[in-house]
């Protein structure tokens, strides 16, 4: 912890660490310092002027250094010259700060007064309005008239798209450089800026297209008037007819927190719908920063083509049922096949429904029988063993750490990690990357390793081989090793690009004996705060999925299991040739992803989803399901942060949530009653089956203590709109290494994919179209195309140029992808992007269409 | 009197690199390379040169503040010259550049930068191509590039034109600009000395500051110390314009030249044009308040004009007869500040434009007396609150004009018709 200096802000006496500035400080005593381009996650600008206080230092005597005292023996204050930037002015020992002198007051006034020779006021018809710093300060602090009595106000243009997903309106713009800032400091997208000068001075956008960023949504947040607003938001709705309803993001495994804001509406035929998307702080997962994934994507939730009823399966075509006929017809099918039959889920939905899910096959039918319908990476029961340890924050990372992260592109997979990963290193800490190519994070990396083709878990066993040895070996693995061995903390993120199952599993398994090996001081990297393996999760439950035992060797708690079931590819092949003839299929589309031959020889496909997948459509019956807006549940992240999320719209249709069709499907098979509430079930279920969830329930996940930066209150001008967090933290569970030693784990071998004349590998971009993002309008036109990046020099051998379209088969498939040159990919590797999941280094065929 | 950097009238073709050798050029580089990078600054710290930029900040001080260690230090020279009525610098880099390179040159060996960048105003191509020539001939004979004279020390030197905006005299907003930024200034600290270009320890010194190194380096501190006043050592060059006969820069030692001299003075401005009376004065450009008749006894120096309320700043100094419209003439400098007002912080960016409306109004024979009481009031609200001096500039001519010529505003309201606000 830095040193503290001692300060008095209107008299209140306080410690602060040095270095604050005087705004941040005097927040911590409630002494609210209005602000406008100040904004505490970003460097000070001293540009609005609002902030000015006064300032004074103790006097200290030239020649002796030593304090002037007053009569009454306190100390004299020199209060210098003039009024101060609070934002800009850090504090430093004896302070002392006035913000309620009359000339304070008056600078206010001026500065409103001024703001608002500028700006519009029309307020009336501005989406900020209500909940906008500008307005809210005028009313505290401004004339209630101005003397400025001409017209002529900026005449600028109102409705500029910067993107697809972003307006500007250039009237309401107070230049205070949030937007930018956000842009260049923390998202390293330095993609809008300022033109021109004076008060034509305006925001431009300098990409193309513009506003390229997958951050861009949190400017409209932080911006304290309505000049920027969002594509799906703006003209929607007033800020006073929200009622916002904590979630957590339905995408990827960071688990960010948001707030849906909902508003019930005529135009929507009387229903309670999602309005926008917010951020809610939770300085442990997210701060208050969202991907444009996480923010655009709800719209599924409100699709038109929602399944709302049953169907089922009637001369060859499907046809809407009621629910008892569903479930009957379920239940009887399910009962009839007993331990053979199968059940495949996607990685999605909530730990209750999971529980549900597998509690229904190993309790009700006695099968294990049940995976993920796509398994990408291994390393559940290895994260369990030692993955980063509870009540770390990866906001604690800085100086004498080192981040580790192996086969992932987490700008497009894990953006919030991203981001988290980059300001750490921003802060100091020594970054490794290792990958096949280059990614957004290589440019923050101390160590960067693109590997071989395929060299990937030799790399890194090489590495841990290093590490165990360490004899001070000069080259650059001998140095990461020793980089690792000796920092302070380490936490090592691993993913799965270019690689298969089996190599994920080697991966994580080197990894977390890596962690494991002890420093000089005998301290390793596991089982400590700040300490630990992550891995890059798929999605926004995979973790929950894991935990809950969907999988068909690791009951809930990874507990094995004596005679493990079907893996997924087991059940596929099952499904072809016959061996299996039952199968459940739950929030996934294998048949969609290609993963599946349509039901093959299958007696009797289910299949529970909130669209009519193509999966669904060759199903006998299909279950319409909630989506996660229309109940309440948890979500496990990548971090082991179990997560509550609310429901905030109504069910559409007849859907219900899965765990209630799983659990009224298991009761006509004769288990037990369906449980009232999601909280039952994970208190009935969840926290007495799986021991790391035992000391959880629905409350202790949704406390809440203090943040810092304090944002989110009445003060909306200090720290944006973004929500502040009154519905829970999450509580993380503790990994065995937590609890004592664990042991090292047997690395098993594995032989890499045989890569052919030009290896091929998948890569994955955030906007990869998708059943849920393909719903999201606004999205679509930054939807990943279908492409195929060539290095020229390869393009050249296969006579290939940007635009042309080609045939790349694999695994069977033959993708339709548009070729480009010259882009990501480096020499001897082309990479796939765009397209859904295919694993591991292919050995793909390229033809030109 | 022999000139001391407005050399060319004494020696001609002074701009030649051979010419500038043969009448003692480079020798206070080798003067400085004799006695070490910290007796430089030692030097000319003792002889006090106060800056030709405008603030007078002391050039031996701000060279102390530059951190010792390794890292990467630039020396920036300011070219910028935007201030109205300031064309010194461009005459100077013209017409004797090598003193300004050897300047720059003595700089950089003192506080150990390796690069120097001159940033140019953008409309002075002319006077930028003779300095090209200059810095080609410098490096062909080992004056710049690796190993200079011999002594170890290298440093390069590049030209850098901005785009024509006043606020990039402002060190920091030219730094940005330099770096390809928009060019605002930024709130200091960090001061340059500390974090500048490219994050770097810089020192950004006004063409004529750096002109007078060489010569005290070869003469010594003792020698410019003896020149001047106590508070101004040495000599200035002043850039007389406005109603005078005889416009143009002269170079005068500081507190021995009055304003009057300079404006009625043979060597100088040689009178007033048409033999017209004379009525006020900016003593540095727009930026500093307005002087009338009782302040022309004062003489030309940092202190000079203290008692009047005003500076020398730069001095830039506009002279202006009986026949001038004040309220007309304030106007125009608003007009100019407006122009030039980056837009980076509230006051300057919407107070210059308030005032310039409310004096169009006036000046259109449609303002109030209420009106002239506004702009003493909005001038009063940008006071002590912007990001740079810039603001505070702007309120100079709205001040002391309202202050020196009440009758002159009052005039203008009382023959005015009301209408209502345009
Ligand atoms: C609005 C503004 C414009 C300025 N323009 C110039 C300029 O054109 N030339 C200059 O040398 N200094 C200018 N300055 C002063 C510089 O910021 C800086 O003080 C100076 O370059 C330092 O050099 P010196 O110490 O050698 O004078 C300006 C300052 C402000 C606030
Ligand atoms: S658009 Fe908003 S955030 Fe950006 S500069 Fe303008 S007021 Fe600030
Ligand atoms: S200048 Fe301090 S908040 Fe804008």
């Amino acid at each position: 912890m830095s040193d503290l200096v001692t300060i008095f802000v209107d008299g209140i006496e306080l410690q602060v660490e040095q270095g604050a500035t005087v705004v941040d400080a005097s927040k911590r005593v409630d002494v609210d310092i209005p602000v406008f381009c100040h904004h505490p996650k970003l460097e000070p600008v001293g540009m609005c002027r609002m902030c000015l206080v006064e300032i004074g230092m103790p006097m200290r005597d030239r020649a002796t250094g030593e304090p002037v005292l007053e009569e009454d023996g306190s100390p004299q204050i020199n209060w210098g010259r003039g009024l101060q930037t609070g934002c800009t002015v850090r504090v430093a020992d004896g302070m002392r700060v006035r913000t309620t002198t009359d000339v304070v007051d008056e600078a206010r006034e001026n500065v409103i007064e001024f703001l608002l020779t500028s700006h519009p006021l029309d307020c009336p018809i501005c989406d900020k309005g209500g909940e906008c710093p500008l307005q809210n300060l005028t009313m505290a602090h401004g004339l209630g008239e101005s003397a400025f009595d001409f017209d002529s106000k900026m005449q600028n243009e109102k409705h500029v798209p910067l993107g697809e997903l972003i307006f500007l309106d250039r009237e309401r713009c107070i230049q205070c450089a949030r937007c930018t800032r956000f842009q260049d400091e923390i998202a390293d997208d330095p993609v809008i800026g300022f033109h021109n000068r004076g008060r034509a001075l305006e925001i431009v956008t300098l990409s193309d297209p513009g506003f390229d960023s997958y951050w861009s949504g949190n400017t409209t947040d932080i911006c304290p008037v309505g000049a920027l607003t969002t594509a799906d938001f703006r003209f929607g709705a007033r800020p006073w007819e929200l009622i916002p309803v904590a979630s957590i993001s339905p995408h990827g495994p960071e688990g960010a927190n948001i707030t849906m804001s909902t508003r019930q509406e005529a135009k929507s035929g009387g229903r309670v719908v999602i309005k926008r998307i917010m951020p809610r702080q939770n300085e442990l997962v997210n701060e208050i920063w969202i991907s444009d994934h996480t923010r655009f994507v709800h719209h599924f939730a409100d699709a038109a083509d929602r399944l709302t009823k049953p169907l089922i399966r009637k001369g060859g075509v499907l046809v809407e049922t009621d629910w008892d006929t569903a479930l009957t017809t379920v239940a009887e099918k399910l009962q009839a096949a007993g331990s053979s039959a199968a059940g495949l889920s996607g990685d999605r939905p909530s730990n209750e429904d999971l529980f549900a899910f597998q509690k229904l096959f190993r309790q009700g039918l006695k099968s294990h029988h049940i995976d993920l319908a796509a398994s990408r990476i291994a390393g559940g029961d290895v994260t369990a063993q030692v993955g980063i340890a509870s009540g770390s924050n990866l906001l604690d990372l800085g100086r004498g750490d080192v981040i580790v992260v192996v086969a992932s592109d987490l700008h497009e997979e894990a953006p919030i990690w991203w981001l988290r990963v980059k300001q750490a290193a921003e802060r100091g800490a020594q970054l490794v990357v290792l990958n096949v190519r280059p990614t957004r994070l290589d440019k923050f990396a101390t160590h960067l390793v693109h590997y071989p083709v395929g060299e990937a878990v030799a790399t890194v066993r090489q590495l841990l081989g290093a590490a165990q040895i360490s004899d001070g070996a000069s080259d650059q693995i001998g140095k990461i090793a020793e980089a690792i061995v000796g920092a302070t903390n380490v936490v090592a993120f691993y993913g799965y690009e270019g690689l298969t199952y089996a190599e994920t599993d080697v991966l994580a398994k080197s990894l977390a004996n890596l962690l494991q090996v002890k420093n000089s001081d005998g301290h390793s990297h596991v089982g400590r705060v700040n300490n630990g393996l992550i891995a890059v999760w798929p999605h926004n439950n995979t973790q929950g999925a894991w935990d809950m035992g969907i999988h068909p060797a690791l009951a809930p708690g990874y507990q094995s299991v004596d005679q493990p079931g079907r893996s997924a590819a087991e059940i596929y092949s099952g499904v072809q040739d016959g061996t299996v003839q039952t199968l459940f299929v739950m929030a996934a589309d294998p048949v969609g992803d290609g993963l599946m031959n349509g039901r093959g020889l299958l007696d009797f496909l289910v299949v529970q989803e909130l669209f009519l997948t193509e999966t669904a459509k060759v199903a006998d019956v299909v279950l319409p399901a909630q989506s996660w807006a229309e109940r309440d549940g948890t979500f496990t992240n990548g971090e082991r942060r179990v997560q509550r999320y609310y429901p905030a719209i109504q069910p559409v249709g007849e859907s219900r949530p899965d765990w209630q069709i799983i659990e009224q499907i298991g009761h006509k098979m004769g288990l037990d009653k369906p449980h009232f509430a999601a909280s039952l079930v994970f208190k009935k279920g969840i926290a007495a089956g799986v021991p790391q969830y035992s000391d959880m329930d629905y409350r202790s996940i949704a406390k809440v203590e203090k943040q810092y930066p304090d944002v989110g209150g009445e003060d909306l001008y200090y720290g944006g709109t973004s929500y502040e967090n009154k519905h829970g933290l999450g509580q993380q569970w503790t990994s065995a290494a937590e609890s004592g030693d664990v042991a090292m784990f047997t690395v098993p071998d594995v032989t890499p994919s045989a890569a052919g004349a030009l290896p091929v590998i998948r890569t994955a971009a955030l906007y990869t179209p998708g059943t849920l993002i393909n719903r999201s309008d606004v999205l679509s036109p930054r939807m990943a195309q279908p492409t195929l990046h060539l290095h020229a020099a390869d393009a050249d051998r296969l006579s290939i140029a940007t635009g042309d379209a080609v045939i790349v088969s694999v695994n069977g498939q033959s993708l339709q992808l548009s070729a480009h040159v010259n882009g990501a990919a480096p020499q001897g590797l082309a990479l796939i992007n765009g397209v859904s999941y295919a694993a591991g280094v292919l050995d793909a065929k390229i033809e030109t269409a | 009197m022999t000139h001391i950097i407005l050399r060319h009238h004494d020696v001609e073709n002074i701009h030649e690199l051979s010419v500038y050798q043969a009448n003692g050029g480079y020798e206070g580089l080798k003067k400085a390379f004799s006695l070490g990078p910290k007796a430089v600054i030692d030097e000319v710290k003792k002889a006090v040169v106060r800056g030709r930029g405008g603030a007078g900040f002391p050039a031996g001080l701000k060279w102390g503040f530059i951190p010792g260690g390794d890292m990467q230090k630039y020396i920036v020279i300011n070219t910028d010259e935007s201030e109205t009525g300031t064309f010194k610098d461009r005459e100077i880099l013209e017409k004797n550049p090598h003193q300004v390179i050897e300047g720059a040159l003595i700089a950089a060996y003192a506080v150990g930068a390796t690069k120097i960048y001159n940033y140019w105003r953008g409309e002075y191509m002319d006077a930028a191509y003779a300095c090209e020539k200059a810095i080609k001939d410098c490096y062909a004979s080992g004056l710049l590039g690796e190993n200079i004279l011999g002594s170890g020390f290298s440093c390069d030197f590049y030209n850098h034109f901005g785009a024509g905006a006043y606020i990039c005299g402002e060190e920091t907003a030219l730094l940005n600009s330099l770096m390809g930024d928009l060019g605002q200034p930024w709130s200091k600290p960090p001061f340059p000395a500390q974090e500048g270009l490219y994050g770097k320890p810089t020192v950004v010194n006004n063409v004529e500051t750096l002109a007078n190194i060489a010569p005290i380096l070869v003469n010594g501190a003792d020698w410019y110390v003896g020149l001047g006043t106590d508070q101004s050592n040495g000599i200035k060059v002043v850039c007389l314009s406005g109603h005078v006969n005889r416009p143009g820069n002269y170079e005068i030692e500081m507190g021995k030249v009055t304003y009057h001299q300079l404006i009625y003075g043979e060597e100088y401005g040689q009178g007033m044009r048409d033999d017209k009376g004379f009525k006020a004065l900016l003593p540095s450009g727009g930026s500093g308040p307005v002087v009338t008749a009782d302040a022309l006894d004062a003489d030309v120096s940092f202190e000079g004009l203290n008692p009047f309320g005003s500076m020398m700043g730069s001095a830039s100094i506009i002279v202006m007869d009986e026949d001038t419209d004040m309220v007309w003439a304030t106007e125009k400098m608003t007009h100019f500040f407006k122009h030039e007002s980056c837009g980076k912080c509230t006051p300057c960016r919407e107070g210059t434009f308030w005032l310039e409306k409310l004096l169009i109004k006036i000046n259109k024979g449609r303002g109030t007396q209420e009106d002239i009481q506004k702009l003493e009031r909005v001038a009063t609200q940008i006071q002590g609150k912007c990001l740079c001096a810039l603001g505070e500039f702007a309120t100079s001519p709205v001040l002391s004009t309202i202050k020196h010529f009440m009758d002159e505003y009052k005039a203008k309201v009382n023959t005015a018709v009301p209408v209502p606000a345009d």
